[in-house]
């Protein structure tokens, strides 16, 4: 392509190109610093992010200082002697992105919304303390569906992001920011929040590896609320052993969150077998395949791809059943009841009055109270929020939030069966698609919500979810979903892993997104443009 | 106690002719240092505006509570105090509602399972004992506070968050009240019982206390309810009995005019002594509680529930009745004791120390009463644990003879004025029963005035008195008061003790007593 | 399950504060009976006996004791309101509270 920039220096670029395991073993050895690493992807996102729109905030200065600060802390455990160096956590001087529903202090957080426009935390979430504790270096804040309400992170108020793969297509979401940016090497691993699939879809969409690990393992302190009984805040990687790394980090009991677990965080995280030893763990295991998992409407590509992925475990030695989740039909209506009447509640504190923008003539609090939410949120938001006021309700709580919930304990039941069973973990497809053009769904929330079909019943039931990248369809990324028991996040990692090393050679493996180079070319259109014109298409064709 | 209004109430035959039903609502503010989900301190009153304030109880995105414990013991100790039902398990709600003092736009509540249900109070009022059912006691968060200001011409509300987040108890009875009294009655014996227990200082001036009543009438021999009104801003006991009084007042006349009542909020007018129309209730409010998702259940082991009711202290009524029963005291001196805690801090310490009940629950309910209220003796000189001991060897001296009763309360006030030691300003009182030394002065004091010498001859009997008067001021009321008056009509040739019902035995034999009888005669030092 | 009148929908916009144009009203109309077409499929299954799952946390009693913690500079309370006058938030004139709670 005619346009691309020079690329800045061969190397630097190359660094981006590591993952977690690789750029630490770097920094450890005193071959790059964490400032040469910190500012590679920090280039390499600031001049890509106008096609791609995977960044709402890039702070370079926050993120020097936090490199140098990891520099410091490299250099003296390197004077202290090995012990100290190999004491330092992987995470040291990586550079990580963070969803902007993560509160940063001083730092804008605005969860893809307008209502939060110019909003400053004054004060750090528990995993960004986490994350300063381990020295990790935060790049800056990624895109994401309004209030992490969406399955395209199209419903952003600050525009969507394009998928790497193919830049006309959506990310998935709501966490696409973050899975995009893994995607397209701006940050070997990225923070993201799960309520009912928005780690693994989007991880699913764009190749990466994305978990949602088990209500009550990561602190939801300072992360903006959706739906409170469900949203579980997670990490993205291109590989398993790097989203270990990062769940490590950001894992653990946090006194400030009541629903936080004390249950121990493994440090055999961070150390996950290689690719011998993972598949020899693999023999044996028992694994369960849900038929009800096969969606009507499931891609033919994306199906036959999750079928290969059972043989190819199969043929390694994993001993896979079929088995039956029941209610599985009935988690998206459900979800759909809970996952609104929640938000409902969290979303009422955005009035205009301590935080955000104030819309209205002051004379009347209601009625600025109407005007600051109704143009605050999108419609997506309003439509949510519109739902479940509705469900709670005098008259409708019992036929359909209290219904909801007796069908969520069906749909937990479901999953305590097969693991009561003595299955470790259960096999399925992430998302009955491939990444899905920008628009195709805008139109039609029902269709939107189908997105989630197969990652929203394990919130329902409060359990853990990998997605792996398990090939191609159509030359786009298809996820497959490892679904286990609760506080199972290591077996499923491990899994995840055996089932890395075990398609190692898989010649998809080796592709990387296809539309990377473009995204350096200053004629590519934005995400934002791309969107307008398949609406300009989309209504012609109307 | 009765109130104007009460006796109008009497006279009125309209009012006679209908019976009102109140429901009190009490919202206090259980004694803790923190907030209720948050560490900032929860003693607003009287801190700088929104200084008391952190990203949980300003509702920040992102934030979410975590309960203290000490707010869940001290509701746990009010349930057990009304004799209440404690769930083996409950949990928190949501209640939804849009305002500018709640910062999330819902009140974490208890909705479904409140931490205390069917309870009970009993209240003495002027037509005896009334037994108050209470459905529930449950524990919420409070709202912040909004002042009404101008801003340059414009009309505004200012929020202060200090009070958002800072735990709150309310307490509901069951329509179980019929008059203004009971009603007032059943809030000072509720606070009391807040008190008492520890869990709330429950002050009204300071809205640690606020009161509601919901307040209907309807025919005598009705059962069915009438058309409900809610009562707000009645800012003290008094303007509660005022305020349902008034309300009742103005709600039969209402009916008799044939006007329907609105169901409605009306708020009391302190100054205008009347209720005005804050809010009609236009339906229902829809506050969509649902269970809220941020906190884990609580459940109350036993063992947890046992403990606290150990710790609880004796309850106001089976310590008015002890006090009433086993030691003797008068109801009336029982109730004004135990209806302060103070001064049954104070009672305790005198019978601890040995003092006879009686006696310490004279000196309780007269003199130390008495100094507390006349507002100029130093706070910590009439705390129970420095004052009680020094009032107990004053006790012990009177009952021993050794001093007289004015002198002991001359001693009473010097120890609290100067705060000396009983023990020292005593030494200075000793009474003098010696009857050659009491005589020495009697004829002093008889030389000395001569006129009242013939007074008494010639029958006039104050004159007596006036004389055992001088010679308490010539000993500076240390004389035997009785034997200085006997050896003035012996003297004088008089039959002893055959004078008014105020004669100086009386007061000098009467030391349980030092507020009944005080001979006029005695100087007071 | 009885369908959304427009009726139900302005009133359920009140109870949220959302302002909307008379366009998303009848837009949401359309949409929110679609959705909740979908929920229909929940009525096929029996929950009489069934309790409700509202938590899937297996956790109780967690408390805090009550020590009291430092709260925020007064600045950062105020720094993202949007009208604040000496250190108190500004909002309209509030007449009368709406709560049961004294207020
Ligand atoms: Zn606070």
């Amino acid at each position: 392509m005619s346009g691309i920039r020079p690329a800045p220096s061969g190397a630097d670029e190359e660094l981006t190109r590591l993952g977690v395991g690789e750029l630490g073993a770097l920094l450890r050895r005193g071959e790059v610093t964490a400032t040469q690493v910190a500012l590679a992807h920090l280039e390499r996102a600031e001049r890509q992010n106008r096609a791609l729109n995977a960044w709402l905030h890039l702070d370079r200065e926050a993120a020097l200082t936090a490199a140098g600060e990891a520099d410091r802390r490299l250099a003296e455990a390197r004077r202290s002697g090995s012990e100290a160096l190999a004491a330092c956590h992987p995470l040291l001087g990586i550079p990580v992105g963070l969803k902007d529903l993560v509160s940063v202090r001083g730092g804008p957080c605005t969860a893809g919304s307008r209502i939060l426009a110019g909003y400053r935390a004054p004060y750090d979430a528990h995993i960004t303390e986490r994350l300063r504790a381990v020295g990790a270096v935060i790049l800056g804040k990624t895109n994401m569906d309004e209030f992490a309400m969406g399955s395209s992170t199209e419903h952003s108020a600050y525009g969507p992001t394009a998928n790497p793969w193919a830049l006309d297509r959506v990310p998935g979401g709501s966490s696409g920011g973050s899975a995009a940016a893994v995607a397209a090497y701006h940050v070997p691993a990225a923070i993201g929040t799960d309520t009912g699939g928005s780690i693994r879809q989007p991880a699913s969409l764009c190749g990466i590896v994305g978990l949602k690990p088990t209500y009550g393992r990561v602190s939801r302190y300072g992360i903006v609320a959706f739906a409170s009984s469900l949203d579980q805040i997670g990490p993205f990687g291109r590989s398993v052993a790097d989203a270990a790394v990062l769940l490590h980090a950001v894992a653990g009991r946090d006194e400030r969150d009541s629903t936080s677990a004390p249950v121990s965080v493994p440090d055999e995280l961070l150390a996950l077998p290689d690719d011998g030893g993972a598949a020899d763990w693999l023999r044996g295991r028992r694994l369960a395949l849900p038929r009800e998992y096969f969606v009507p409407g499931m891609e033919p590509g994306v199906e036959a791809r999750v079928r290969e992925a059972v043989a190819a475990l199969e043929a390694a030695g994993a001993v896979i059943e079929e088995v039956s989740l029941p209610h599985t039909e009935y988690g998206l209506a459900s979800y759909y009841i809970v996952a609104p009447a929640e938000a409902s509640a969290n979303l009422a504190r955005y009035d205009g009055v301590r935080f955000g923008p104030r819309l209205g003539d002051g004379r009347d609090y209601v009625a600025d109270y109407k005007r600051t939410r109704g143009e605050g949120f999108g419609a997506e938001v309003k439509r949510r929020i519109m739902l479940g006021t509705y469900a709670l309700s005098a008259g409708y709580y019992d036929a359909y939030y209290l219904k909801a919930q007796k069908v969520r304990t069906l749909i937990k039941a479901d999953f305590d069966r097969v693991f009561a069973a003595g299955f470790e973990a259960i096999v399925a497809p992430t998302s009955p698609t491939v990444a899905f053009p920008l628009g195709a769904k805008l139109a039609d929330p029902v269709a939107m919500y189908l997105s989630d079909a197969c990652t929203l019943p394990v919130n329902m039931a409060g359990l853990p979810g990998l997605s792996v990248p398990c090939g191609l369809s159509e030359g786009l990324p298809v996820g497959l979903q490892l679904i286990g028991p609760p506080w199972s996040e290591l077996t499923l990692l491990r899994l995840g892993r055996a089932y890395e090393a075990i398609t190692a050679d898989a010649p998809w493996r080796r592709l990387e997104p296809s539309d990377l180079a473009a995204l350096d070319d200053p004629a590519t259109p934005t995400p934002a443009e791309r969107l307008a014109l398949a609406r300009a298409a989309a209504a012609a064709t109307a | 106690m009765t109130v104007a209004t009460g006796a109008r109430r009497a006279a009125s035959p309209a009012l006679e002719r209908y019976e009102a039903v109140i429901g009190i609502e009490v919202h206090c503010q259980p004694k803790t240092a923190s907030k209720l989900f948050c560490r900032c301190r929860a003693d607003y009153d009287g801190a700088p505006p929104n200084s008391l304030v952190c990203p949980v109880c300003l509702g920040l995105p992102g934030v979410l509570p975590v309960l203290n414990r000490r707010a869940v013991e001290h509701v746990l100790r009010v349930g057990l105090a009304i004799g209440a039902t404690i769930p083996a398990v409950t949990r928190w709600d949501r209640k939804n509602y849009f305002y500018p003092d709640l910062p999330k736009g819902y009140q974490i509540s208890q909705y479904q399972i409140p931490l205390a249900a069917d309870g009970r109070l009993v209240v003495e009022t002027s037509e005896g004992p009334l037994t108050v059912r209470i459905r529930r006691a449950h524990l919420e968060e409070d709202t912040a506070k909004l002042v009404h200001a101008d801003l340059d011409g414009r009309a505004v509300s200012l929020v202060d968050f200090n009070r958002s987040g800072a735990p709150l108890m309310e307490i509901v009875t069951e329509p179980d009240i019929r008059t203004a009294e009971g009603a007032r009655r059943y809030a000072e014996e509720l606070q009391l019982l807040l008190r008492t227990i520890g869990a709330s200082d429950a002050d009204m001036e300071r809205g640690q206390l606020r009161v509601e009543a919901n307040v209907s009438v309807r025919p005598r021999g009705s059962t069915e309810l009438g058309t409900r009104i809610e009562i707000k801003n009645m800012n003290s006991f008094r303007s509660v009995e005022r305020a349902i009084a008034h309300e009742i007042e103005r709600q039969v006349a209402a009916l008799e005019a044939g006007e329907p009542l609105r169901q409605e909020t009306r708020g009391w007018d302190e100054n205008r002594g009347l209720t005005y129309v804050m809010r009609v209730k236009e339906s229902e409010d829809d506050y969509r509680y649902f269970p809220e998702p941020d906190l884990p259940p609580l459940r109350i082991d036993p063992a947890w529930l046992e403990a606290i009711r150990t710790e609880l202290p004796e309850l106001p009524a089976a310590r008015r009745a002890r006090y009433r029963d086993v030691l003797g005291l008068p109801p009336a001196d029982a109730a004004v004791i135990v209806g302060d805690l103070e001064a049954t801090a104070l009672f305790e310490t005198l019978l601890a120390a040995g003092s006879p009940p009686k006696a310490a629950a004279n000196w309780v309910t007269g003199e130390y009463l008495r100094h507390r209220k006349g507002g100029s003796v130093p706070a910590e000189r009439l705390a129970p644990a420095r004052l009680g001991p020094e009032l107990a060897r004053l006790i012990a001296l009177v009952e021993a003879g050794r001093l007289t009763l004015a002198n002991a309360k001359a001693i009473l006030a010097a120890h609290l004025e100067g705060g000396e030691a009983v023990e020292t300003l005593a030494a200075g009182y000793e009474r003098i029963d010696d009857a050659a030394a009491i005589e020495r002065i009697v004829d002093e004091v008889l030389a000395a005035n001569p006129a009242a010498v013939a007074d008494v001859r010639s029958g006039k009997d104050q004159a007596v008195r006036f004389l055992v008067g001088q010679v308490m001021k010539a000993t500076r009321g240390q004389a035997n008061a009785a034997r200085a008056e006997a050896a003035i009509r012996s003297r004088l040739g008089q039959a002893d003790g055959a004078q008014g019902p105020t004669g100086p035995a009386a007061a000098d034999q009467g030391p349980t007593d030092p507020a009944a009888a005080d001979p006029g005669a005695e100087p007071s030092p | 399950m009885a369908a959304l009148s427009r009726a139900d929908v302005e009133h359920v916009a009140h109870l949220a504060r959302l302002g909307l144009s008379e366009d998303e009203l009848s837009r949401l109309e359309t949409e929110l009976n679609h959705i909740l077409e979908q929920y229909a499929v929940l009525a096929r299954l029996d929950t009489d006996v069934i309790p409700p799952t509202a938590q899937t946390i297996e956790l109780e009693n967690i408390l805090r004791d009550d020590e009291p913690g430092p709260s925020l500079p007064v600045t950062d309370v105020l720094a993202n309101a949007a009208d604040v006058a000496d250190d108190f938030i500004v909002v309209p004139a509030i007449l009368a509270a709406p709560d049961a709670t004294g207020r």
